[in-house]
């Protein structure tokens, strides 16, 4: 790490006596070389991830990762920074727990302070159906070795006495909490992840878009950009929002869709709300970040979109239910709200797998949850990138599972993505 | 005067610096004697931090503070360095307040906007333990330690310090007001507006736009944020049409009430631009009064459609970068101006003039003429001279190619050291400088679908782009018309334009005549010969060598610059600050302005109170409550009522004497077991299907053979979605030759009835047949028990045969009950017993329910609700919500030989993929404790007896459970592995979330009568 | 965002409920590769950056089903008919 410097406070300390002069940057900025051994499309949080444990687990540095615009500028900069891993399925709960450990030793393997911050999460039930099925989902995630913990009435007043005890529509009658959950600073996890490829000499080249794959006899050899060709035994795609649109140059149709999910930041205030809550008798969910500002968002708009901006029904939507449960917070004024393209999959849950074209590999999906899936992402795709078969918790993230059934439905909605 | 003689001038300004004490503080009373638009004959008391002082209607709570002499008004977010007063309007940075007391209490409310009233309390925030002496304010002497994003690269050892240590101090130290604590007091309004043209903002080119379009008989909304119309024509001492630039304002206002087809909204804020014309405003209805009168909103939500708008929003002046040049005293010129012509308060005693253009010298000129003293013009254009047009700058001395590098004052400006341009250092003793670096567009709701701003070179500002949103249109200073009269006729031009869009004629407007100086500015960023931090968004503490280390560490995208510096996202939004920063960062990589990038604004424009979002959907009023017909009824008896989606339903009926909710289940349960029950079951959804095809319809829409469902009969109906996973089940009867009533679950009513109507208008519209909900047109009863038919014997009309013979299990028919009142009867059986459910119009519901009861006191008739509702169906074995929970097949629940593989219906071809057919696959089957004692739990996971309790030996889940009266035990039902064939078998149902790990064994989901007996008795 | 319904008018968009793409036609079920052509039909998407035919439900409304073309992009709306007068049921060319 000679290059980058090693963060320290002797270091913080050092540079303050001179004028923090002497900061290296955090990245660098190369030119693309012509060929890679593995080409990762989409520098954001999954990108540089898999970039990060390709070259530390997998001993695998030859590699470029390809941005459209700057590093971080898709949803990993864009999103309500939570980290849990609340599921209930046998086919996620295993991976989002093995995000969830990744996350707890993230910031020393990577010598940055992403500051992941386990201050729980806390899911309000309000009806007995709602508590039976936390309490299948709290089951499943400590057969899966997560914490889990049923919280009756009072267990949730003892932890949050702000709640709408007195005049709800919908009476809270218990929770779900999951104290290792919390948040990351999200900018940070991509800028972390970028200085750690990047210090083992993975390439990661910004304003880099890639318009087309190089194909020879129905192989992918790497992609055209707008900087130029560039070759690669093995490309990987994690472009989230983009996913459509990028896998129709290889011709692939996919089981997602593009969807807006609009998510909102209030002026900064003193704390109030101690960890995460999300209500259960409407779209809202909220924490506070480390800068005071209340964080909360809600539903997807609902309707396919590319356009980085929802509508008024939907802010309105996810006031009303933060007024539901945190009637206090009305005078708090909303500072900015913004929107993120979500790649909403058939079934609500992500791909990371082979594609029917050789040498391409795809990870997408992700819908409004691809945050918290950062780090097991990135290992899960390193790992298929560099082995050819997938990490064992990323096993049932396969492309065709909408051809043999094999769906992970966590809502049982089915495949209509804005209900996921 | 020329240039050079200016120059000469300046010595002696030395001279009088000298005889000058240092440090000259604010004075007690910095109000004039006259001037400005402010009700004099009036007075306002108000506090601040406690103390009393007094003001005028007509002021907002800063220019009464600086009119008594108070300049410190806040701390900033990072360093709590001292602040006051930056500017005059919605972007000010620094003087938030916490505004109000109690339950009311508004953190971070910008005082530069709030509009004075009697007997305002604000108090300063983010400061301990005092504003004068805040100890957090020490931080500022690590502040080379606390750089831009440090916190990255530190408090990361030992790992388990960061929730534990490090995050509870920031946390401490993070936000800048406080919530009160208490749910929000007022209450909120929403409204919905359509117009041919809004008017966004009343300046003189809004003000111009909206009566050149309502003079042409457009329907027009014209708002503006402030609580006068007027906008900069208030701060300056500009003419319109010979008339002083307010009373011009005025005047137009009153034509434009007297106009019926325009509506003003003063004290509104256009926040944002959605898609379709469609606008956000927040009316401010009671802000300016201590508390909102009787049955009036706080606020107002508008929902504005309009066909065409036009954003007249004017322009934010942009400060410049100099050594300390947050100080309390310095103001932007535009503010200090407005203090003193708008309000007539002086923001010094002597005030010296920074600026990069002409634009700064109107406040000397303006200070001049109020006979206030001006310590000099600092102007950074080497050739500046003053422009013509302004009078009575004679003896001001100017400090040409000059730069403000550093200033003096540690809760207030004392002092100022200039360069001239020779390089030469001056102090000059001050206590307010106006500092102008030109003027940024407010373009911000030009972005906000997604349009990027261009930068002009010849305007050194951004302007908006042409994409903008479709409809809107821009004018005056906030399309760089920066001089009244291209305020004026730019507003004149695209009023009339937007008139003429929605369709009327409009007369060529003539705009009165203004002044139309140059708006020329040689842009200048900031000082480099400052030694000392220079500020740049002031309240987030983001300074010039913030941007500097950003771009030395490769944060050199904008996004990346705000993002790793936090600058522009504090409650200001930067507004003041990102193109500063944009252009230094331009400066550093060598690149010019539109290289490096664009800054780009979300909604809101200002931020907007959540409670105003929300509006009357608050408390018990977040959502509507359906109420069941017998709802009264069930409250006369002392129900209990339960939220099942929006209706309220009776859980139980409680009797005296009765403890517990267990004793009123199980005395309903084993009432309808042994007697007769009666339960509202309204709330299924019913659907009325009519149509010659509506047998083949239903046929393809329900997995199991409608095709020949015989009239006067009731089917069980498990329908599918298309991906072969169960999506409702219920029944159909089928009351005529073509006509059919269904019933759907209560949680999916809605779904299944959008679900139906896509099948028949966009799959077979070629079918004969139509549809409508008609679950609020019916009030529906179960009755069931053994004397269920002995009871409705009482009911129905005796010319209706309902012997068991006659109308046997599943018929139904069309009756009559109470003598002549239509009804419907479908004999049914969700509880297993001897059942009927009984519809009358909803409009005989309440008496149905009375009547029931009244007749059936013979036969102990005992009403029952959901809870006893749910313990029958498990005694018997039916799935309900917890089973058809989305993810289940009809194969899991038991039910896959329903599915008809003769025919095409919704979910038949994609119900046959091999991961809905796994050999191992889960089976609904029942469960009961090997300890009659113990309790089963929902949710608990089966794990075969002597296996660990972890997630590769998991089997299933436990689905519902109930405590069976009947039985005396706790039986469940759930899913597990092969379920069928296990009959028999002991496995543990663990249930880690609430202690529980409880042996069971495997057993038939029909606890009650399997054989049926009962319910066709 | 405003929707033109053809028997309602422009209404906000909240009154209507999406569905999604309106292109895929239901498969013919006794085709023989019926199986593959549903599970295209249900599940594989263009998810087009751009204009898009789509489906929508004017639940507070009419109750129409309509057939919408909206620019995902921007979100601008074009031609919107009532799906029944479309003669979706006839087989796909």
């Amino acid at each position: 790490m000679a290059k980058t410097g090693r963060y320290s406070a002797l270091a913080l300390i050092r540079q303050a006596l001179t004028g923090n002069r002497d900061w290296p940057r955090v990245w660098r900025d190369p030119e693309p070389k012509p060929a890679y051994e593995v080409v990762i499309v989409g520098a954001g949080g999954h990108g540089l991830a898999t970039a990060y444990y390709l070259a530390r687990e997998f001993g695998i540095t030859d590699v470029a990762v390809l941005e459209k615009g700057w590093i971080g500028s898709g949803n990993v900069g864009r999103n309500t920074t939570i980290a849990r891993s609340n599921y209930m399925l046998p086919g996620n709960e295993a991976f989002y727990e093995f995000s969830m450990k990744l996350w707890e030793g993230l910031e020393q393997d990577l010598n940055y302070n992403a500051m992941v911050s386990q201050r729980g999460i806390l899911n309000l039930c309000h009806s007995d159906p709602q508590r039976d099925a936390y309490a299948r989902r709290g089951n499943a995630m400590r057969l899966h070795g997560a914490d889990a913990e049923l919280l009756d009435r009072e267990g949730v007043r003892r932890l949050c006495p702000f709640l709408n005890f007195d005049d709800a529509r919908f009476p809270i009658t218990g929770g779900l909490l999951q104290r290792r959950g919390g948040t990351v600073r999200h900018d940070a996890v991509a800028w972390g992840y970028a200085r750690g490829a990047d210090s083992r000499g993975v390439d990661i080249l910004q304003n880099c878009e890639v318009t087309g794959f190089l194909m020879e006899d129905g192989r992918c050899v790497g992609v055209e950009t707008g900087r130029g060709r560039i070759r690669a035994k093995k490309v990987g795609v994690a472009v989230a929002g983009s996913s459509s649109r990028v896998m129709a140059k290889a011709g692939l149709r996919l089981p997602i869709e593009s969807h807006v999910l609009q998510a909102f930041v209030s002026e900064g205030l003193k704390p109030v709300i101690p960890g995460v809550i999300t209500f259960g008798a409407g779209h809202f969910y909220v924490s506070q970040s480390d800068k005071g500002g209340l964080v909360f968002g809600g539903d997807i708009d609902g309707y396919n979109s590319y356009a980085q901006r929802g509508n008024l029904p939907t802010v309105e939507d996810v006031c009303e239910g933060g007024m539901a449960i945190l009637p206090m917070i009305g005078r708090a004024r909303l500072l900015r709200s913004w929107g993120g393209i979500m790649d909403m999959s058939m079934d609500g849950s992500p791909i990371i797998d082979r594609t029917p074209v050789e040498g391409l590999y795809l990870n997408a999906g992700w819908c409004y949850g691809g945050f918290k899936a950062t780090p097991a992402s990135g290992y899960c795709f390193a790992h298929l990138l560099a082995r050819d078969e997938p990490q064992e918790t990323a096993a049932a993230y396969r492309l065709d599972r909408f051809r043999s059934g094999r769906v992970i439905d966590e809502k049982g909605v089915g495949a209509q993505p804005n209900l996921h | 005067m020329t240039a050079p003689d200016r120059i000469v001038a300046k010595e002696g300004i030395a001279a009088r610096e000298a005889a000058r004490p240092a440090g000259a503080a604010a004075a007690a009373s910095c109000r004039r004697r006259e001037g400005g638009l402010i009700d004099r004959s009036r007075s306002l008391s108000f506090s601040f931090d406690g103390k009393a002082f007094a003001g005028h209607p007509g002021d907002t709570l800063a220019s009464a503070l600086l009119a008594n002499g108070v300049r410190l008004l806040g701390r900033s977010f990072k360093y709590h360095r001292p602040r006051g007063v930056l500017t005059a309007g919605s972007e000010e940075p620094n003087a938030l307040v916490e505004l109000r007391g109690g339950a009311r209490r508004e953190p971070n409310t910008r005082a530069t906007v709030v509009e004075l009233y009697d007997g305002l309390e604000a108090a300063s925030q983010n400061r301990w333990p005092s504003l004068r002496f805040d100890l957090a304010g020490a931080g500022d002497l690590l502040s080379p330690l606390l750089t831009a994003g440090f916190y990255y690269k530190t408090f990361m050892w030992p790992a388990a310090f960061w929730e534990k240590v490090y995050e509870p101090l920031i946390r401490r130290a993070a936000g800048l007001g406080r919530l009160s604590g208490a749910p929000d007091p007022d209450s909120y309004e929403k409204s919905y507006a359509f117009c041919d043209v809004l008017v966004i903002g009343a300046g003189p080119a809004g003000l111009m736009a909206a009566l050149t379009a309502g003079r042409a008989g457009a329907r027009v909304i014209l708002a503006d944020e402030d609580f006068r119309v007027g906008g900069r024509l208030l701060a300056e001492t500009h003419e319109v049409g010979g008339r002083p630039g307010p009373l011009w304002a005025d005047d137009v206002l009153a034509e434009l009430a007297g106009l019926d087809n325009v509506r003003c909204l003063p004290r509104t804020t256009v926040y944002g631009v959605y898609d379709g014309g469609t606008y956000g405003a927040l009316e401010r209805v009671a802000d300016h009064l201590p508390v909102p009168p009787p049955g009036r909103p706080r606020q107002r939500l508008w929902k504005i459609v309009a066909r065409r708008a036009v954003l007249a929003a004017g322009a934010t002046e942009r400060p410049i970068a100099f050594g300390d040049n947050d100080r309390p005293g310095i103001l932007l010129a535009g503010a200090q101006r407005s203090y003193l012509n708008r309000f007539g308060v002086l923001t010094g005693s002597r005030t010296a003039v920074f600026t990069c253009s002409d634009d700064g010298w109107r406040s000397a000129a303006d200070l001049v003429r109020a006979g206030a003293e001006v310590a000099a013009v600092i102007d950074t254009r080497p050739d500046a001279r003053c422009p013509d047009g302004l009078t009575g700058l004679e003896d001001v001395a100017l400090i040409a190619g000059g730069r403000v590098v550093e200033t003096r004052g540690r809760l207030g400006l004392t002092s100022i050291d200039c360069l001239d341009r020779d390089g030469r250092r001056r102090s000059l003793a001050v206590d307010g400088l106006a500092v102008s670096g030109g003027w940024n567009p407010a373009l911000h709701l030009t972005c906000h679908q997604g349009a990027r701003p261009v930068w002009r070179d010849d305007l050194a500002t951004f302007l908006p782009a042409d994409d903008l949103p479709p409809g809107l249109a821009v004018a005056g200073a906030a399309a760089g018309g920066f001089s009244t009269a291209a305020a004026l006729a730019q507003g004149a031009e695209r009023g009339a334009a937007a008139a003429e869009a929605a369709g009327h004629a409009v007369r060529k407007p003539e705009p009165p005549e203004a002044e139309d100086g140059p708006v020329a500015v040689t842009p200048f960023w900031h000082v480099k010969e400052s030694r000392a931090r220079a500020w740049l968004d002031f309240q987030n503490d983001v300074t010039v060598k913030d941007v500097a280390l950003a771009h030395r560490e490769g944060f050199r995208s904008v996004e990346h610059l705000k993002r790793y510096t936090t600058l522009g996202m504090a409650t200001d939004q930067g507004k003041t600050a990102n193109v500063q920063a944009l252009a230094i960062m331009a400066e550093l990589t060598g690149k010019s302005i539109p290289e490096t990038g664009t800054t780009v604004f979300r909604p809101p424009y200002t931020p907007v109170a959540i409670s105003a979002f929300a509006g009357r959907s608050r408390g018990k009023d977040f959502r509507p409550v359906r109420k069941t017909p017998s709802h009264d009824w069930a409250v006369e008896q002392g129900a209990v009522f339960v939220e099942t989606g929006a209706w309220l339903r009776a859980q139980w009926f409680p009797r005296p004497g009765e403890t517990h909710w267990r004793q009123s289940v199980d005395r309903e349960v084993l009432a309808v077991r042994n007697a007769v029950g009666v339960c509202d079951v309204t709330t299924l959804g019913k659907i009325d299907i009519q149509g010659a095809d509506a047998g083949a319809f239903l046929n393809r829409v329900y997995a199991n053979g409608f095709a020949k469902l015989p009239l006067g009969k009731v089917r069980y109906g498990l329908m599918l979605r298309e991906d072969g996973f169960v999506m409702d089940d219920g029944t159909t009867a089928r009351l005529g030759e073509a006509h059919y009533v269904m019933t759907t679950t209560t949680a999916k009513a809605v779904p299944v009835f959008r679900h139906l109507e896509f099948c028949r208008q966009v799959l077979w519209p070629g079918l004969d047949l139509q549809l409508i909900s008609t679950t609020e047109q019916w009030a529906q009863f179960a009755v069931a028990g053994p004397r269920a038919r002995d009871l409705l014997r009482e009911i129905v009309d005796p010319d209706h045969d309902i012997s068991n013979q006659a109308f046997p299990y599943m018929a139904c028919g069309e009756v009559t009950v109470c003598g002549g009142t239509r009804a419907r009867l479908f004999r049914l059986s969700f509880s297993g017993e001897l059942a009927y459910e009984v519809a009358v119009p909803a409009r005989y519901g309440d008496a149905m329910i009375r009547a029931l009861m009244a007749a059936g006191a013979a036969f102990e008739v005992t009403p029952y609700g959901t809870e006893a509702l749910g313990v029958l169906r498990i005694e018997k074995g039916h799935p309900a919500g917890n089973e058809l929970n989305g993810q289940t097949t009809a194969a899991n629940l038991g039910m896959g030989r329903m599915v008809s593989k003769k025919k095409d219906c919704i979910g038949n071809v994609l119900s046959e993929r091999p991961g809905l057919n796994a050999p191992d696959d889960l089976r609904l089957v029942g469960f009961v404790p090997l300890d009659r004692r113990a309790q089963l739990t929902a949710g608990a996971h089966f794990i075969a007896l002597g296996r660990a309790a972890v997630a590769a030996e998991d089997q299933g889940y436990m689905t519902s459970v109930a405590h069976s009266p009947n039985l005396g035990h706790s039986i469940g039902l759930g899913l597990i592995q092969r379920g069928g064939e296990r009959i028999g078998e002991k496995v543990r149902a663990v249930d880690l979330v609430r202690g529980a790990d409880v042996e069971v064994e495997i057993v038939s989901p029909h606890f009650i009568d399997p054989e049926g007996e009962r319910l066709r008795a | 965002m405003r929707i033109p319904c053809p028997l309602c008018g422009e209404r906000d968009a909240s009154e209507f409920t999406y569905l999604g793409d309106a292109g895929p036609r239901r498969p013919d079920p006794t085709a023989p590769d019926a199986a593959e052509a549903f599970h295209d039909y249900l599940h594989l998407r263009d998810n087009p950056a751009g204009w898009h035919v789509e489906l929508w439900y004017h639940e507070a409304g009419c109750r129409s089903w309509l057939q919408v073309s909206r620019n995902t992009l921007t979100h601008e709306l074009g031609e919107v008919r009532r799906a029944e007068d479309l003669g979706l049921d006839e087989p796909s060319p």
